[in-house]
């Protein structure tokens, strides 16, 4: 056994003492090479000193948060057999063998250069003078010195392994190698499975908080509110629209000459609607308080999506206007929705809501009733379809113009019969109409 | 396409040279009237002539003394040795004079020599005609050494060697000569010297090799896909010297996963050179330790069949190394 005295190493020139941070080893404990044994502290930098042997650490000789000088001895330990000259912390002290010249050194098993010696080949020359004579001597080149950085580890908490690419990946993408589950032998986490977990992360993207808008953050109330107060219920029916396709073929000229607005099926459908509504008057109503407040006027709201959003601006007394006015009246709310210069009385005071959600493409919808009117239509896409028909005949199919119309209603002010019956009555006015029918 | 084996390919490439440019000659034991131990110069007396395709005598050291001669002084010499197991008195011509004509001259004299050299095992040839030779020249600056595994890279390659200004070793693997049966176009083009090629796209890991271990390693790589679902990339060296980094490299980026496998022993040869480029500039693309498949270090090839079986690699022990090195 032989003694060996650890200092503390220099880690830079501009660093001249060390606070003694916490010692990791106490007297008695073996320790192999390079395991840690202190955490110091400098100016520059924290680090871990490592054993410059395996051995016993016998003694610690500063204290922790006492100040050293770099180069002054911190601990004692022993190593295995005689103490190997270059390792020992010895040699910085003066003595006589570093202070003679380098030829004069023992060579020891290692060996050593001899400076100045003719290494020409047989016959020639060659003194070669380019090895430096201050060249560091092995005894400083070997003492521990201390690591750049801390050791980095090579195991996860579970024990395994980290791979080179691993902690690459996982530095890279800022990833703590132990929430990754691992599949490879013993439990280690492999490229693989860094490369799924980043997917997974990227599956899940990555989350953004944006503030809405003023008019999204009404809408959003408007919504939830309904949605918590009204219980819902939904209905839909078929319409064959076929005439209704005619009709509107008839008169569009008509009506873009006393207009000046293209007639669409929307107008001739909320005419019809208004006309239901006002035999059906549990579906122009308001649940307020515990009672039902049936609605005197019918103020159909159409859904416009405006860019800004949903604006329902409100055609008033739908049930009193004619086809003309209806398209007049319908042309300048929608298009004061869109353009954003609707009044205020144009968007209060509805009583009941249309939602042309066909122009979207859809067939079939749940709407959301317009708080806190009873109920709200929807008339879905207008899709050509093979239908069975009743002929004198017998059964033919043959192609008609078919439309469904969904219903969300109220289901404390109506029940499903009269829901349905209210559709019923949209449906066959709808069906009946006539070419020439102005009403 | 024509389909060839690989000796045929070499005697195709030789023929089509020979006639395209006069100042390629050969020399080599038995290559006469004979048309080599392997025919690799079968009829080529008859048509080039014997001063074109030259017998020489049992000395290796002359053969290639000769061949660089004329080398310097402007020829195109291919030179055969009969077998690799005989090139060890050509050394000093090869290693200490062909590889130094072009950095000893300054630049004013180049060797245009090839060297062609029959080589490998799992042909029954014991102890002096089943080595594998590559890692010393392969080791030496000066040189280039191909192997070509395919009777495509055959021709592609040995056109290039032929037309190179500076000497080539390039070995021909006597298992493969009629083993290995492929496509190889007659019309005249060349291969890369100094480039590797993949030979299968793999995700799971990158198999290195080169020679007859590029078909045993694709039929492994085809055991261990169908048993395990293990898709392995198969890079072939093709050239030894120099080796092609940036495909190995960019392969292991991809994979994260390296085997190396070669019929060669493994200590110091032409596997620590892949490993070393892995370690060095591959680290941290590595998922798991280098792998290599290699034969046990004993001196020659063994005679005996069953020991023949035991020291070369095969599918088998491929696939094995595989598996192992895809569960870490």
């Amino acid at each position: 056994m032989a003694k060996l005295t650890i200092e503390m190493p220099h880690v830079g020139e501009s660093v001249t003492e060390a606070i003694i941070g916490k010692w990791l080893v106490s007297p008695g404990d073996i320790v192999r090479r390079y395991d840690p044994l202190v955490e110091v502290i400098t100016d520059k930098v924290n680090m871990e000193v490592p054993s410059p042997q395996e051995g016993t650490i016998t003694d610690l000789l500063v204290a922790e948060d006492e100040t050293v000088q770099m180069g002054a001895p911190i601990a004692e330990m022993e190593i295995e057999g005689a103490s190997p000259e270059p390792e020992t912390a010895e040699s910085n002290e003066p003595d006589n063998v570093t202070s003679q010249s380098q030829a004069a050194q023992p060579a020891g098993r290692v060996g050593s250069m001899i400076i100045g010696a003719n290494v020409g080949p047989t016959g020639g020359e060659f003194t070669d003078t380019s090895l430096q004579t201050d060249a560091p001597t092995p005894s400083e080149t070997v003492t521990p010195s201390a690591p750049r950085r801390s050791r980095r580890r090579d195991r996860d908490d579970r024990g395994a392994r980290i791979s080179p690419v691993v902690r690459r990946l996982a530095e890279k993408h800022g990833l703590d190698v132990n929430t990754i589950p691992g599949s490879g032998a013993g439990g280690r986490v492999t490229r693989r499975d860094v490369e799924t977990y980043l997917e997974s992360q990227a599956t899940a993207g990555s989350d953004e908080l944006i503030e809405p808008t003023a008019i999204r953050r009404i809408i959003a109330e408007n919504m939830a509110r309904s949605f918590r107060e009204i219980p819902h219920a939904w209905g839909a029916i078929e319409v064959d629209v076929t005439d209704l396709v005619n009709y509107r073929r008839t008169n569009i000229d008509r009506i873009q000459n006393a207009t000046e607005h293209r007639l669409t099926y929307l107008p001739i459908i909320l005419r019809q609607i208004a006309a239901a509504l006002r035999k059906h008057r549990n579906l122009n109503s308001s649940w307020v308080d515990g009672k039902i407040q049936l609605k005197g006027a019918i103020n159909i709201g159409v859904a416009v999506a405006a860019e800004q959003g949903l604006i329902v601006p409100v055609l008033r007394n739908a049930d009193t206007l004619t086809l003309e006015e209806t398209v007049s009246e319908m042309a300048r709310i929608v298009d004061g929705a869109r353009s954003g210069k609707l009044r205020i009385d144009d968007v209060q005071g509805g009583t009941f809501t249309l939602n042309n959600t066909g122009a979207l493409g859809s067939v079939l919808g749940g709407a959301i009733i317009n708080y806190p009117q009873a109920a709200i239509l929807t008339t879905e896409s207008i899709v050509k379809r093979p239908v069975v028909i009743d002929t004198p005949n017998g059964d033919a199919i043959t192609v008609r113009s078919m439309m469904n119309m969904c219903l969300s209603f109220d289901h404390r002010i109506v029940d499903g019969a009269e829901a349905m019956a209210f559709l019923t009555d949209i449906k066959s006015r709808l069906e009946s109409i006539s070419l020439e029918d102005n009403s | 396409m024509p389909e060839m084996t690989l000796i045929e390919a070499v005697r195709e490439t030789l023929r089509t040279e020979m006639r395209r440019d006069p100042d390629i000659f050969m020399m080599g034991e038995d290559i006469g009237p004979r048309g080599g131990v392997f025919l690799a110069s079968e009829g080529f007396v008859e048509e080039f002539g014997e001063d074109r395709v030259m017998n020489s005598p049992l000395a290796e050291s002359s053969i290639i003394g000769i061949a660089l001669g004329a080398a310097v002084n402007g020829m195109r010499p291919v030179a055969e040795i009969q077998f690799a197991d005989f090139v060890w008195p050509a050394i000093n011509q090869l290693v200490g004079e062909a590889a130094r004509v072009r950095y000893g001259t300054n630049g004013r004299k180049f060797a245009p020599l090839t060297v062609r050299v029959p080589y490998g095992g799992g042909v029954r040839g014991g102890l002096y005609h089943s080595q594998s030779i590559e890692v010393l020249f392969a080791h030496t600056p000066g040189l280039q050494v191909i192997a070509p595994a395919t009777p495509w890279d055959a021709r592609g390659l040995l056109r290039s060697a032929i037309r190179s200004n500076d000497p080539v070793v390039f070995l021909e693997h006597k298992r493969t000569y009629r083993l290995v049966r492929g496509e190889a176009p007659d019309h005249e083009y060349t291969e890369p010297i100094g480039k590797a090629d993949i030979k299968r796209a793999g995700t799971d890991a990158t198999l290195i090799t080169y020679g007859l271990m590029l078909h045993y390693s694709l039929q492994a790589a085809e055991i261990v896909a169908q048993s395990d679902g293990i898709e392995t990339e198969i890079v072939d060296l093709r050239t030894l010297r120099p080796i092609d980094a940036e495909t190995i490299l960019d392969s292991v980026s991809r994979t994260g996963r390296a085997l190396i496998v070669q019929e060669d022993t493994g200590a110091v040869s032409v596997s620590s050179e892949v490993s070393a480029i892995i370690a060095a500039e591959g680290f941290f693309n590595l998922d798991a330790p280098v792998m290599r498949v290699t034969p046990p270090e004993i001196p020659p090839m063994p005679f005996s069949p069953l020991q023949e079986a035991e020291f070369m690699p095969s599918p088998e022990k491929i696939a094995d190394a595989i598996r192992r090195l895809t569960e870490i």
